[in-house]
């Protein structure tokens, strides 16, 4: 992967995610936003409103994709079919890069739609790594995979989450996006210490970061994207911003969202993370 | 690193990659019991415990999940089919349907395509059938349309065309496209969200009152329009034109079998003809047949 074709780009600024709920209010009053994050699964249709809509936008605004279907960490073979729409799909927005994530989803043929976590062993690193290879050298886009949050540990683990992140970029030699609430969401179903986590990064491979909302109940967090972004998670923002420097930051909202000024005014809280020290000393942080 | 830990499921090459994913998707696919809750006699030993949750309940975790996720995209596909049934009962059906019928496409947007066919009552059936086209009239290709004077130049004999393929034919034994609309049901929606996360099954909306679903044979168009969603109803002989139009039969054949079950004479005939693809081709409806076809389960 070209790491220069992210850097290219490491001045996005702050994104929103594309949800529906917004299409009209942005079609209509064509707010100022760096750019919008697509669900590339939402768009990769033959025709009709999705495609109109999206021309709409992509006339005015920068468009990312972020997928969810990729699967990377499934034993069976990446699926043609899905790959070939999402690259033509990426032909139409002209996106820097295409993101998914880390996890498995499918077997046999059977998919749960869900983003279901990796064993972390030194093997499925290697059979991961290949995979993401194979996507993007068919795909000719830099891939970026994200870490997802997690309920659940398998009994195989041979290395941290955060180890294994490492080893599968490196050997895929793509990048990474940065899901900070991903990270503290895990840390707190899991008990290790986000920092740790944070630090042991190749941090010159992160060409994105997500911030979202999660759901803190009896026993465990669950990562829904409903609600504003926690106090701890700016805080790891923060953290995530000065070892990685300003990339190119999005806030996912994808659950009881409000109207697109208030996404965008949470959004917007990322802004002074992304100065620089001096500028910063003379703003007042959110959190 | 941390040293591994001893495990009855080793992971040293891809087939136990493969063994244990299958085992996880197995475990997360069974229907959950009446409380919502994963069956108890479910092995989770390939998950670690914590000091707050055994490996059961943060497997748990996932399958309940799995099925509020599904059980929403039916219950968003579906809201007619929901009023008509009821929400128990609604239920009920998507988990049979969904526990011999699991997702077999990276899209949610298929999950719900043999839903229909998996319905036993007929009125129930019809309105699936109509909600299933209305899925696809949404985002189906549409193709560049003949005009009529396109098809004034070529010889019907020889003539084929196709149907677009955001044009749905339906035949029916009820009126559920008048079902459909007195319920209001909108079409604007995306499936995925970059949250997987489900904290419960949706609580139905409330329905003021179930419309009534009259027992009537209608031969139905769902189609797209400006990317709008429409039904028209069309009288039995212009449904089998299309019908045969859409089966690759050429057109004079499609107007022949046409005209074979209309009542009118053959000059009335051919000037119902010139109304029908008058008015068709004016709706986009006709388009050059693909090479492609699209078998559309319905």
């Amino acid at each position: 992967m070209s790491l220069k074709a992210l850097q290219e780009h490491a001045s996005l600024g702050i994104g929103i995610g594309l949800r529906v709920p917004h299409y009209r209010h942005i079609l209509e009053k064509k707010p100022i936003c760096d750019w919008f994050e697509i669900i590339s699964e939402n768009f990769m249709v033959d025709g009709g409103r999705p495609l109109e809509v999206l021309e709409s936008i992509l006339e005015q605004y920068q468009v990312v994709q972020h997928g969810v279907s990729m699967y990377l960490g499934n034993a069976d073979p990446l699926d043609l079919d899905h790959l070939r729409k999402l690259k033509a799909l990426a032909k139409r927005t002209r996106t820097p890069w295409l993101s998914d994530h880390l996890c498995w989803g499918s077997v046999n043929g059977r998919f749960s739609h869900d983003l279901l976590p990796m064993p972390y062993t030194m093997s499925v690193a290697k059979h991961t790594a290949s995979k993401i290879r194979q996507a993007q050298d068919f795909l000719e886009v830099p891939l970026l995979v994200e870490n997802v949050s997690s309920y659940a540990e398998f009994s195989q683990n041979e290395m941290t989450e955060w180890d294994f992140l490492a080893e599968v970029v490196e050997r895929a030699d793509c990048g990474i996006l940065l899901d900070v609430n991903n990270i503290y969401v895990s840390s707190q179903n899991h008990g290790f210490d986000s920092l740790d986590y944070l630090k042991s990064l190749p941090h010159h491979r992160v060409g994105q970061i997500h911030v979202a909302g999660h759901t803190r109940l009896d026993h465990v967090i669950l990562d829904t994207h409903d609600q504003p972004v926690s106090d701890p998670v700016w805080s790891l923002y923060e953290k995530a911003v000065n070892l990685c420097g300003p990339v190119p930051t999005l806030l996912e909202w994808d659950d009881r969202i409000p109207s697109f000024d208030e996404v965008q005014a949470e959004a917007l809280k990322a802004r002074p993370y992304q100065l620089s020290e001096a500028d910063r000393s003379s703003i007042k942080l959110p959190s | 690193m941390r040293s591994a830990r001893s495990s009855s499921y080793p992971l040293a090459s891809l087939d136990d990659l493969r063994q244990l994913q299958t085992r996880m998707a197995a475990a997360l696919m069974q229907p959950l019991n009446r409380q919502d809750r994963l069956k108890r006699q479910t092995k989770a030993d390939f998950i670690k415990s914590n000091d707050r949750l055994s490996s059961f309940q943060r497997l748990e975790i996932y399958a309940r999940q799995y099925w509020f996720r599904l059980l929403d995209c039916l219950y968003d596909d579906y809201p007619a089919l929901r009023t008509y049934l009821g929400a128990s009962k609604f239920i009920r059906l998507c988990e049979s349907y969904l526990a011999k019928h699991p997702s077999s496409s990276w899209t949610l947007r298929n999950l719900g395509s043999g839903l229909p066919a998996f319905i036993k009552e007929s009125g129930a059936r019809d309105i699936a059938k109509v909600e299933w086209a209305q899925t696809l009239a949404f985002d189906e290709l549409g193709l560049p349309p003949l005009c009529m004077e396109d098809l004034m130049q070529v010889d019907p004999m020889h003539l084929r065309l196709s149907l677009q393929p955001c044009v749905l034919l339906l035949e029916l034994d009820h009126a559920a496209d008048r079902f459909i609309t007195s319920i209001g049901k909108s079409m604007f929606d995306t499936r995925a969200g970059a949250s997987q996360a489900k904290l419960s099954q949706r609580v139905d909306d409330p329905i003021l009152r179930r419309p009534p679903l009259k027992k009537e044979n209608v031969h139905l168009v769902v189609h797209r329009h400006q990317n709008q969603l429409y039904f028209k109803r069309l009288d039995r002989g212009a449904w089998s034109l299309l019908a045969s139009l859409r089966d690759g039969s050429t057109l004079q054949d499609a107007v022949q079998t046409a005209f074979e079950t209309s009542k009118s004479s053959a000059s009335e005939f051919a000037q119902q003809v010139q109304l029908w693809f008058a008015e068709y081709t004016q709706l986009g409806w006709f388009t050059l047949p693909q090479p492609q076809t699209y078998p559309h389960p319905l």
